[in-house]
C-alpha cells in the first residue's frame, strides 16, 4: 500500500473512531422547559418537537416538559398547541441540558371565542355555545304543532298569549316583535286571523338552519322592533333530492326538491291544501263556522352556489285562505256577529351571499310581499239575516267591510370585513317601501312610506375571552318625516371554561302602527331603551342561564284624547333557563321561568297600568324522550302563567276622560301539550322511504283557559275570551322518498 | 486501498441502514406501547410521538395514521374527552397522511380512521347528529371499500356499526354476522407489510362469536 494512502487510512479510521467516541461521550442532552400562555398560565398538552428529528415531548399538567436527545448541533424547537400560535425557536444542542421556556399567544378563534349572549337565544345546528335549541327541537316541542312561534314561547321572555298571534316579549306587545328572514323584514309572518283566535306562522321550521330569538339588546343590523327580533336564516342546499308528501284529516300536501348532481344548485316546489271540514265535524268548535277554514299554500325555491363560495337563494310562498264564523253578539241577546275573511298573501325573498376576497363578504337581499285581507262583518239575527241599527252606532259599527292591502318592498346590502384575527366590521343600508291601502265601508285610505336605514357595527375581540360589539343605526321614515339614531353596545366576558357574563345596552325605535298613522302623520318614533345582564354556563349537555333586564319605554302612542306620543312605560324582570340532556339517560328537558314587572300608559289607558298581555310569572317545562326500541318519541310541554289583568275602560259622562269601569285578573293559565312521533326508518342510512307518524294534542288536561274578557258597550255584560275549542288535535303522516346522490358523487370523484 | 473502499462501503451501508432502521425501530418501539399505555394523556403522548416521526420523515404516512389511531383509541375509552376536538385532530392527521399516501390500499386504511372520528362525533348526540356525522362515517367506509375491497378493518367497523344499531333499524346481531364473517375471512388472508396495521382481528372474531 502506498504510504500516503496508509496515512490517509489511519486518519480516516481516526475520524470514524473519534465520531463514534464523541457520539457516545456526549450522548443524551436533556431539553426541558415550561410552556405557558401570555398570562403565565401553564399549557398542558402543548406539543414540543425538535424539528426533523423524532425527539420531543408533550407538556404535563403544570406545563413542564423534558426529553432526551442524541442529536447535536443547531436545531429548531417547535412548540405547538391547538388554539395558540405555534412557536419555532432556534436552539443549539451541545450542553448536557438545554432549557427553553416558551410563552404562546392565543389564536383568536371564532368557534371558541366568547359571543354576546345577553338577550339572545340561538336555535340551529351550528356548533356554538349560544345554541340553545336545534332545528329538530323546534319541531318536537310537545303540542307545538311544528310552529316556530310555539317553540319560541317555551323560552324565557315570551308570554303565553292565546287570543292573538305574535310574540309578546318582556312587557312588549305582539307588534313590537319583528321577524326577519335572511336579513329582510317579514311584513305578515302569520296567517290572517280572526279576532280573539291566534293563528300560526306561515313559515315551516324546516326552511331554516338557524334561528335567533332576541329578547332585547340585539344588533344594529336590525331595527323597527321595540322589544324583540326573531332572526331566521334559511337553509342553503338541501342534503339530497327528495319527494315529500303528507296527509292528515286536516291537511294534504306534496312537494319535490331536486339537488343537482354536482351539488351546486337545487330547486323545489311544494303545495298543500288545508280544509277543516272533517275536523270540525269531529271536534265541536264553540263558534259557528259558516265558511269552514280552507287554505291553499304553495311555495317554490331555487338555490345556486357561486364559484367563490357564495350562494344565491330565492324563496317564494303563496297562500289563499277563506273562512267565516258566527259568534253571539255581546251587546244583545239574540244577535250574532258574522265575520268573514278572505286572505291572499304572496311573499318573495331573494338573497345573495358572496365572498369578495381579502376578507370582504357581501350580503344582498331583495324582498317583496303583498297581503290582502277582505273582511266582512255583519250583525245577524237568528235567521242569519243582516240587521241594521242606524240609531245605535255601537251596534251599527259592527256592520262593516274592510279591504286591506299591505305591500312591502325591500332592498338591503350588508358588507362584512374581517379585521386582524376575528374582529370584524359590518355595515350596510336598507330601504323599505310600504304601501298600505284600506277601504273601510267604501272609504279609502292610502299610506305610503319610504324608510331608509344606515347601520354599522364592529365585533372587537381583545382575546378569545373578551369581546365587544359596538354599533349604531340611523333611520329615516318619509311618512313621519323624522330621523333617529339608535346606538347599541354589548360586551361578553368569559369567566370560566364554559361560563360567561355578558351585558347589552341599546336604544330601539319603531314607527307607529299604520292603524294609528291613519289618524295623523304628525307622530314620532316610539322608543325603548334596553339594559341586559346575562350569565350563562354551557357544557355539552347542559345549559344554565340567568338574565336580568330593565327596559324603559318612551313616546308610546296614546289614542285618547287625540293620537299622540305621550305614552310611556317600563318593564323589568329576571329569567332563568335550564336545559339538561345528561342527568336522565335518553331524556331531554328544559325549564324556563320568567318574572316580569311591567306597567305602561298607552292607547286609551287612563293611567300607567300593567298591560293585559303581561303575566307576572311564566313557566315552561319541555320534556322529550325517544324510545329507540319502538322508534317513537314522546314530547310533553307544560306551560304555566299567572293570571293577567283585564280592564274595561269607559268614558266618563262628559266624554273627557277614560276611567277604569271594571278590572280584574284572569285565572292562572295551564297548558299541557303532548306530541308523539313514530319514525319508521331512523338509523337506517340506506332507507329509500322515510315516514313519520305524528300525533299531537294541546291542553291534554282540559284546563279552562281564559285569555281576558270582552265587555258590552254599556259595561253590563262581560264575557271570557276562550279558545274556539278546548283542545287541538293533530294526526298525520309525513312521507319522504330521498334520492341519495352520495354514491354518484363518490363515483364521479374517483 | 481495498481496506479504504471497504471501510467507506461499510460506513455508507451502515449509514443507509441506520436511517431506515432508525425509522423502523422508532415505529416499532412506539407501536409496542399501544399495549401498555392506558390513560388519555398517555395516548396523547403516544400520538405526539408518532406525529413527530411523521414530521421528521416527511414521506411516511404510517406515523400519522398511528398518531390518529392513538387518539381514536383514547376517544373510545374516555367518556369525558371532548370528542369534537379529538375528532378534528384525528381528521387533521388523516389529511396529512392522505397527502403522502398514493396507494389506493393505503388511502382505504386512512378512511378507517376517518370513519372512527365521525362515528365518535355522532355518538355524542346520535339523534341530532345522525344525519351529518353518521352519514359521513358511512360514506368513509363505502369509499374505503371501493378503494380496497380486501381491507378487513373496513368490514369490522361496518359490522360494529350494524351491531350497535337496534334490530328494528336494520341493525342487530343477525345483520352484523355476515359482515363480521367477511371481516374475519379477510383478516385471515391478510399479510400485512412490516409496520402496517393489522388491528381488529381478535375483536372481529370475538364479535362474530357473540353473533352466533
Amino acid at each position: 500500500m502506498h504510504p500516503q494512502i496508509k496515512i490517509a487510512m489511519k486518519k480516516l479510521t481516526g475520524i470514524i473512531l473519534f465520531l463514534i467516541i464523541t457520539n457516545s461521550l456526549y450522548a443524551q442532552v436533556i431539553v426541558k422547559g415550561k410552556v405557558t400562555d401570555n398570562r403565565g398560565r401553564p399549557m398542558p398538552g402543548a406539543s414540543i418537537a425538535l424539528k426533523n428529528t423524532y425527539d420531543g415531548a408533550v407538556a404535563d399538567s403544570s406545563g413542564n416538559y423534558s426529553f432526551k436527545t442524541n442529536e447535536k448541533g443547531e436545531f429548531i424547537l417547535s412548540i405547538v398547541m391547538i388554539g395558540y400560535k405555534s412557536l419555532e425557536q432556534k436552539i443549539i444542542v451541545d450542553k448536557e441540558t438545554v432549557v427553553v421556556d416558551a410563552s404562546l399567544k392565543e389564536q383568536l378563534d371564532e368557534l371558541k371565542a366568547v359571543t354576546v349572549m345577553a338577550g339572545s337565544f340561538e336555535a340551529g345546528d351550528r356548533k356554538r355555545a349560544a345554541t340553545v335549541l336545534t332545528s329538530i327541537d323546534v319541531v318536537t316541542v310537545g303540542g307545538g304543532n311544528a310552529d316556530i312561534t310555539a317553540a319560541i314561547k317555551t323560552l324565557p321572555g315570551a308570554q303565553q298569549i292565546g287570543e292573538q298571534e305574535g310574540l309578546f316579549v318582556r312587557g312588549g306587545t305582539g307588534y313590537e316583535t319583528k321577524q326577519f328572514i335572511d336579513g329582510t323584514l317579514v311584513n305578515n309572518p302569520y296567517y290572517a286571523s280572526v279576532p280573539d283566535i291566534a293563528s300560526r306562522g306561515r313559515f315551516s321550521p324546516f326552511l331554516f338552519k338557524g334561528t335567533v330569538f332576541s329578547t332585547g339588546g340585539y344588533s344594529a343590523l336590525y331595527g323597527q322592533a321595540l322589544s324583540s327580533a326573531l332572526i331566521l336564516e334559511s337553509i342553503d342546499l338541501p342534503e339530497r333530492s327528495a319527494t315529500n308528501a303528507f296527509i292528515s284529516p286536516l291537511v294534504a300536501g306534496a312537494g319535490f326538491q331536486d339537488l343537482a348532481k354536482d351539488k351546486k344548485s337545487s330547486w323545489g316546489v311544494n303545495y298543500s291544501y288545508v280544509n277543516l271540514n272533517v275536523y270540525f265535524n269531529i271536534i265541536k268548535q264553540t263558534p259557528d263556522y259558516f265558511k269552514i277554514p280552507e287554505f291553499h299554500n304553495g311555495d317554490a325555491n331555487f338555490r345556486i352556489k357561486t364559484k367563490s363560495g357564495g350562494i344565491i337563494k330565492y324563496y317564494t310562498t303563496f297562500s289563499y285562505s277563506r273562512l267565516g264564523l258566527r259568534r253571539p253578539d255581546i251587546d244583545s241577546t239574540d244577535l250574532k256577529d258574522a265575520f268573514g275573511l278572505t286572505n291572499l298573501n304572496w311573499y318573495n325573498n331573494l338573497s345573495w351571499r358572496e365572498n369578495l376576497g381579502s376578507g370582504w363578504k357581501m350580503n344582498l337581499g331583495l324582498s317583496y310581499s303583498t297581503n290582502k285581507d277582505d273582511i266582512q262583518q255583519q250583525l245577524q239575527n237568528s235567521q242569519d239575516q243582516t240587521q241594521s241599527f242606524p240609531d245605535q252606532w255601537w251596534l251599527e259599527a259592527k256592520n262593516f267591510t274592510l279591504a286591506h292591502r299591505q305591500d312591502m318592498s325591500q332592498l338591503r346590502a350588508v358588507f362584512d370585513k374581517k379585521l386582524g384575527g376575528i374582529s370584524a366590521l359590518r355595515f350596510g343600508s336598507e330601504y323599505w317601501y310600504n304601501y298600505d291601502k284600506s277601504i273601510f265601508n267604501g272609504y279609502h285610505t292610502v299610506i305610503t312610506d319610504n324608510y331608509n336605514a344606515l347601520f354599522a357595527e364592529s365585533d372587537i375581540y381583545i382575546t378569545n375571552g373578551l369581546a365587544a360589539k359596538i354599533g349604531g343605526r340611523l333611520e329615516h321614515s318619509s311618512l313621519i318625516d323624522k330621523s333617529n339614531f339608535a346606538p347599541r353596545i354589548s360586551l361578553a366576558y368569559k369567566t370560566g371554561k364554559d361560563a360567561q357574563v355578558s351585558a347589552a345596552y341599546g336604544v330601539f325605535y319603531q314607527k307607529p302602527e299604520n292603524s294609528q298613522l291613519i289618524f295623523t302623520h304628525n307622530l314620532g318614533y316610539t322608543k325603548a331603551t334596553h339594559y341586559i345582564l346575562n350569565y350563562q354556563k354551557t357544557t355539552n349537555d347542559r345549559i344554565f342561564r340567568v338574565e336580568a333586564f330593565y327596559k324603559k319605554y318612551a313616546d308610546l302612542i296614546k289614542t285618547f284624547p287625540d293620537t299622540n306620543n305621550l305614552g310611556s312605560g317600563y318593564a323589568k324582570g329576571i329569567e332563568f333557563f335550564w336545559r339538561d340532556k345528561k342527568t336522565f339517560k335518553n331524556f331531554d328537558y328544559w325549564v324556563s321561568y320568567s318574572y316580569l314587572d311591567t306597567k305602561r300608559d298607552y292607547l286609551n289607558y287612563p293611567q300607567e297600568l300593567q298591560p293585559n298581555f303581561a303575566a307576572d310569572h311564566t313557566l315552561s317545562l319541555v320534556m322529550k324522550r325517544f324510545f329507540l326500541k319502538i322508534k317513537t318519541g314522546f314530547n310533553f310541554t307544560y306551560s304555566y302563567a299567572t293570571g293577567r289583568p283585564y280592564y274595561n275602560f269607559m268614558l266618563n259622562n262628559t266624554g273627557s276622560k277614560y276611567t277604569i269601569a271594571d278590572n280584574g285578573r284572569t285565572k292562572d293559565y295551564h297548558n299541557l301539550g303532548f306530541s308523539m312521533n313514530y319514525v319508521s326508518s331512523i338509523g337506517n342510512a340506506n332507507a329509500k322511504t322515510f315516514w313519520v307518524l305524528v300525533a299531537s294534542v294541546t291542553n291534554v288536561l282540559g284546563n279552562n283557559q281564559v285569555f281576558g274578557y270582552n265587555y258590552s258597550y254599556n259595561g253590563q255584560v262581560k264575557e271570557a275570551v276562550v279558545p274556539p275549542a278546548k283542545r287541538f288535535y293533530f294526526i298525520g303522516v309525513f312521507l319522504s322518498w330521498g334520492i341519495d346522490r352520495t354514491q354518484d358523487a363518490i363515483n364521479n370523484n374517483l | 486501498m481495498k481496506q479504504l473502499l471497504l471501510a467507506l462501503a461499510l460506513i455508507s451501508t451502515a449509514f443507509a441502514y441506520g436511517q431506515s432502521d432508525r425509522y423502523a425501530d422508532a415505529m416499532k418501539k412506539n407501536l409496542s406501547m399501544f399495549d401498555s399505555v392506558k390513560t388519555t394523556l398517555d395516548f396523547q403522548n403516544l400520538s405526539a410521538a408518532f406525529e413527530r416521526i411523521g414530521d421528521a420523515e416527511k414521506t411516511q404516512w404510517l406515523p400519522y395514521y398511528y398518531a390518529g389511531l392513538a387518539l381514536s383509541t383514547a376517544g373510545w375509552q374516555d367518556e369525558k374527552l371532548d370528542k369534537d376536538v379529538n375528532a378534528e385532530k384525528i381528521k387533521a392527521l388523516c389529511d396529512k397522511a392522505d397527502e403522502i399516501a398514493t396507494d389506493n390500499a393505503d388511502k382505504a386504511e386512512i378512511l378507517t380512521m376517518r370513519n372512527m372520528a365521525f362515528t365518535q362525533q355522532m355518538i355524542v348526540d346520535p339523534q341530532s347528529r345522525w344525519m351529518t356525522y353518521g352519514q359521513q362515517a358511512g360514506q368513509a367506509l363505502q369509499k374505503g371499500m371501493q378503494l380496497n375491497p380486501d381491507n378487513p378493518r373496513l368490514y369490522y367497523l361496518q359490522g360494529m356499526s350494524i351491531f350497535g344499531t337496534p334490530e328494528q333499524f336494520g341493525g342487530g346481531k343477525a345483520n352484523a354476522k355476515p359482515i363480521f364473517e367477511k371481516a374475519v375471512e379477510l383478516y385471515k388472508k391478510e399479510q400485512p407489510k412490516p409496520l402496517y396495521p393489522h388491528w381488529g382481528q381478535q375483536q372481529a372474531e370475538q364479535k362474530l362469536a357473540e353473533c352466533q
